[in-house]
C-alpha cells in the first residue's frame, strides 16, 4: 500500500487546521483591540 | 461586584476590582499578573515571539520529518505522520491539563485571569484533539489496516474531544448569560480526569496503540527520527501559546469595551435623572 497520500492528508489537515485558528484568533483579537482603541479615542 | 476606578486609572480596574481581602492576596506570585495591564504589557510582544518562532520551529520539523529522517523499519514511511499526530496529542491533553489548572486557580484563588486563560485555551485544544484523531486514524489504515478501532486509548481520546466540545459551549452560554464562569469552572477540573485515564489506558487494557516511546529518562526512538519530533513538539507547543495569548488579548479588549459601555450607559442615566 503507498503510504504518501495519508501521510499529505494527515499534513495537509493538521496544517491548514492550525493556520486556520491562527488566522481566526489573530483577526479575533485585532478586531476588539481595534473596537477597545477606538473606544479610548473617542471619549 | 464591580467598583468605579479612580480617575486615571486603567478602565480593566473597572472590569476586575479585587475585594480587600483578595488585593492583600495579590501580592503574592500566582497574582504578579492578575492586573491584566500588567499582563498585557509582557503578552503583546510575546505573542509575536511564541507565533513567529513556533512557525519557524515547525516548518524545519516537519520539513526534516519529510525529506529527512528516514522510514521504520516495520511501519515504513507511515511514521511521518508522528511528526503531526504526537505533537497533536501532547497539546490536546496539555491543553485540558492548563484548563483544569486556570479553572482551580478561578475557583480557589479567584484569579481574575484564570477563567480567561481556560476559556483561551479551549478552541486550539478542541482543534489539536481532532487533529490528533483525523492524523491517528490516517496512521492506522496502512499500518493497522483499519482507521478505527474502539480501544482505551483512541475512545478516551474521542471523549477529550467531546469534552472540550462541550467546555466551548457551556462557556458561551455562560458568557451569554453573563455568568461568572464558575459552572464552567467546576466542568473544566472534573473533566480532568479522563487525562490519566488517556495516558494510561495503554497500560490498563488491550490495545493497539503502542506504549510510551518517550519518557523522562530516555526514548526507544532512534536519534535520526526523535530531533524531528521534539523540534515539531516545541514549534506547535510555542504557537499554541501564541494562539492562547491572542484569544486572552481579544477576550480582555472584549470586556474593557463592554465595561467602558456599561459605565457610559450609567453616567448617562445619571445624568437624565
Amino acid at each position: 500500500m503507498n503510504h504518501w497520500p495519508f501521510i499529505l492528508g494527515a499534513y495537509a489537515f493538521a496544517l491548514l487546521g492550525t493556520a486556520a485558528v491562527t488566522l481566526w484568533s489573530w483577526l479575533a483579537m485585532r478586531r476588539a483591540e481595534s473596537g477597545a482603541d477606538a473606544l479610548r479615542r473617542e471619549r | 461586584m464591580l467598583r468605579q476606578p479612580k480617575k486615571g486609572k486603567a478602565a480593566y480596574a473597572f472590569a476586575f476590582s479585587p475585594a480587600p481581602a483578595f488585593a492583600k492576596q495579590a501580592q503574592g506570585p500566582m497574582h504578579i499578573y492578575a492586573n491584566p495591564a500588567r499582563f498585557l504589557k509582557l503578552a503583546r510582544p510575546l505573542t509575536a515571539w511564541l507565533g513567529w518562532s513556533g512557525a519557524v520551529l515547525i516548518a524545519i520539523a516537519l520539513a526534516g520529518g519529510l525529506l529527512l529522517a528516514p522510514k521504520d523499519y516495520l511501519q515504513g514511511d507511515s511514521v511521518r505522520i508522528m511528526y503531526v499526530h504526537v505533537p497533536a496529542a501532547w497539546l490536546g491533553m496539555g491543553g485540558w491539563t492548563g484548563i483544569a489548572i486556570a479553572s482551580l486557580m478561578q475557583i480557589v484563588w479567584r484569579h481574575p485571569l484564570a477563567g480567561v486563560a481556560a476559556r483561551a485555551v479551549a478552541v486550539p485544544g478542541m482543534l489539536f484533539t481532532a487533529i490528533c484523531l483525523v492524523t491517528g486514524s490516517l496512521w492506522g489504515r496502512p499500518t493497522w489496516g483499519t482507521y478505527w478501532e474502539w480501544d482505551g486509548r483512541m475512545t478516551s481520546m474521542l471523549v477529550l474531544l467531546f469534552l472540550y466540545i462541550g467546555y466551548v459551549a457551556l462557556s458561551d452560554a455562560d458568557r451569554e448569560r453573563g455568568g461568572e464562569g464558575r459552572v464552567t469552572a467546576i466542568f473544566g477540573l472534573v473533566g480532568a480526569i479522563n487525562i490519566p485515564i488517556i495516558k494510561y489506558s495503554v497500560e490498563w487494557w488491550n490495545t493497539l496503540h503502542q506504549g510510551q516511546s518517550i519518557g523522562l529518562t530516555g526514548s526507544s526512538i532512534d536519534g535520526s527520527m526523535l530531533w524531528p519530533l521534539l523540534l515539531s513538539t516545541i514549534g506547535f507547543s510555542l504557537l499554541f501559546g501564541a494562539i492562547v495569548l491572542m484569544r486572552m488579548r481579544a477576550s480582555l479588549a472584549r470586556q474593557k469595551v463592554e465595561a467602558r459601555m456599561r459605565r457610559m450607559t450609567a453616567t448617562s442615566s445619571e445624568q437624565a435623572a
